[in-house]
């Protein structure tokens, strides 16, 4: 009997160890302020902590997994919010425990793959481009073939983003098709699309293409609106455009799953978020628009000077397509993306 | 009695973290994907079939191509450092042998990010080469098949040196003042006889960057850009960003598989070396 004791006892103490607050939030690292979950509980008395995931997909796979288990509130980007609510884990938003929905720009609340905000709720939005050094282009970029088929001078100085929806959307969006797409003979030539491309990119690059673009290694990446201004603080020469074929929204949402144990903590979370305050912090130290509508109006003034695409309207964000689930085609994406990678 | 209880702890271990989860690998790699991830258990041989397609194949051959000339080189340059420590003073062959392990005290991927701050176009050994003229335009060295096997020689080289140290270090000097004596030269008795002896270690070492450098996924796609895939880094995206965990398991089991095979024929050669 003792053996057995020995043998369960780091497992009792993994149990122990998360069992006593209120609430397990999962986010991106520094996607919200440091002390976030000390405010929140000097501000609503619920204790909560926080932990970080890297990926959609990471914390896709942990919650699949786990059938929702552990988690009370999770942010995701769009398609994750609508597949998790596909596999019915989510829970439907109370809006009366959410006093703050009314800092929402409504143009954020009718989005079409949850009208009215059923499951999820906006933290920030913005769309994807090109990021460039102005100063290094003989041509500015206006186009998604500017970035897939690059003038000579160029070649090995374009970095692309390889999370499957991105890298497949700026193959669709140059030929035309939708961001949804999945007429497989479609995504064949989106493959061949971007496979031809590979051959005059620097590397892929998700996360330090900013760097890059600084030290002048890289002249054009492939890149989200706000991680793009991180370049432009440190050289205002790097400019962002969305290429004239259109581009996709994006939205981060804040989820709360079905099996959350304490909903009024998750909804006091959710609204907390929504603060003005909160909102604010994120637009200055992350350089991201929110739907926050309160928030914009309060920072938005003096940062449009530095970074223009602070300034996109919500109207104009929400005219363009979103990233939608496309439910079984999820394996044709990731299988097309594996293929255009394993090249 | 005792010692049997002595290997109890060791085996649990073994059969928690290593046997189990193999188990369960293998299990997971005749199923199907769920749309949103997760495992449907349908039985079939799917993963496999696709496992070898071409386009993953050819994953395979490259990985294979680059553990193979990362673990020569290794050895090209462990052997004769190697065999200069145990010509050293026994007193600082110690220290030699501390000078080869002290990157270990720092972590791999800092060592990784160096190499990308030494190798970009606008890194030390581009500034280098334009500034003493050699060239006029940067070379593209960073996120190339060279950069990956820089990186893992770089990083492996000092186990070589070890393996090849101590097969070295232990070989009885007679046999070699026989081979002088007998009229060898330098070379006759290198190629005839010290090589011939430190084989096991030479064989180990070797062995050793093929199998770390075969599954490595840090250095693919730090000092390659991602541009090009290892069957590591194939394996990772299915798991973490695929979501496609019986295909992933499935490429797991053919490296194991490989890996396995080399091991062995690795302990065939040094069993026949004892006969």
């Amino acid at each position: 009997m003792r053996k057995l004791v020995y043998l369960i006892m780091p497992f009792l103490f993994f149990a122990w160890g998360t069992a006593k607050s209120d609430l397990v939030v999962s986010n991106w690292d520094g996607y919200s302020p440091p002390d976030i979950m000390d405010t929140f509980a000097a501000s609503t008395g619920f204790e909560g902590e926080m932990s970080f995931h890297a990926t959609n997909e990471e914390i896709m796979g942990k919650v699949v997994a786990s059938k929702g288990a552990g988690y009370d509130v999770l942010f995701v980007s769009s398609p994750f919010a609508e597949a998790l609510n596909e596999l019915g884990l989510l829970a439907t938003i109370n809006h009366s425990k959410i006093p703050n929905m009314k800092n929402l720009d409504s143009w954020s609340m009718n989005l079409d793959f949850d009208l009215g905000n059923q499951f999820q709720v906006p933290y920030a939005w913005g769309t994807t481009g090109i990021c460039y050094r102005s100063d290094l282009v003989s041509e500015e970029p206006t186009s998604w073939n500017h970035l897939l088929n690059p003038p000579l001078d160029l070649h090995g100085k374009v970095t692309m983003l390889s999370t499957d929806r991105w890298l497949l959307s700026a193959g669709m969006l140059s030929l035309g098709f939708s961001v949804n797409e999945t007429d497989p003979a479609k995504l064949d030539m989106v493959k061949d699309v971007l496979i031809s491309a590979k051959q005059n990119l620097l590397s892929y690059d998700d996360t330090t293409f900013y760097s890059k673009l600084v030290s002048g290694e890289a002249v054009m990446a492939h890149a989200w609106d706000g991680w793009c201004n991180y370049a432009t603080w440190e050289n205002p020469d790097v400019k962002f455009v969305v290429p004239s074929e259109g581009s996709d929204l994006w939205v981060d949402t804040m989820v709360i799953l079905k099996g959350s144990k304490n909903m009024d903590a998750a909804h006091a979370f959710i609204n907390y978020i929504l603060d003005e305050n909160i909102g604010a912090w994120t637009i200055e130290n992350i350089l991201y628009k929110t739907p926050n509508k309160a928030a914009m109006e309060k920072t938005i003034p003096g940062l449009v000077d530095a970074f223009p695409n602070m300034g996109y309207s919500a109207q104009y964000l929400s005219s363009m397509e979103t990233l939608k689930d496309v439910g079984d085609a999820t394996k044709l994406y990731a299988t097309t993306v594996a293929d255009i990678l394993a090249d | 009695m005792f010692k049997n209880k002595l290997v109890l702890p060791g085996l649990t271990w073994i059969s928690l973290f290593l046997l189990i989860p193999c188990i369960i690998i293998f299990t997971y790699s005749f199923f199907e994907r769920g749309v949103y991830g997760g495992i449907e258990y349908n039985f079939n041989l799917e993963n496999y079939v696709r496992s070898f397609k071409w386009t993953y194949f050819k994953i395979l051959l490259t990985s294979g191509q680059i553990a193979f000339l990362a673990a020569s080189i290794s050895v090209l340059i462990a052997f004769p450092a190697a065999y200069c420590i145990t010509k050293a003073n026994p007193k600082y062959q110690i220290l030699l042998l501390f000078f080869m392990m002290l990157p270990f005290w720092s972590n791999y991927l800092i060592r990784t990010y160096s190499w990308m701050v030494l190798l970009n176009n606008q890194g030390l050994i581009n500034n280098l080469l334009i500034y003493i003229g050699l060239i006029d335009e940067p070379i593209r060295l960073l996120y190339t098949k060279f950069s990956v096997i820089v990186g893992l020689v770089y990083n492996y080289l000092p186990f070589v040196v070890l393996s090849i140290y101590a097969s070295l270090s232990t070989m009885n000097k007679e046999i070699i003042e026989a081979s002088e004596d007998l009229g060898g030269n330098f070379f006759d008795t290198l190629i005839r006889v010290i090589i011939p002896l430190s084989l096991p270690g030479i064989l180990a070492g070797f062995i050793f960057v093929f199998v770390l450098s075969v599954g490595n996924f840090i250095t693919p796609d730090l000092l390659g850009g991602g541009k090009f895939l290892m069957i590591g880094n194939l394996i990772y995206d299915q798991f973490l960003s695929a979501r496609d965990w019986p295909f992933g398991s499935s490429l797991s089991l053919i490296l194991v598989t490989i890996m396995l095979s080399l091991l062995f024929i690795q302990s065939l050669i040094l069993a026949r070396k004892k006969l």
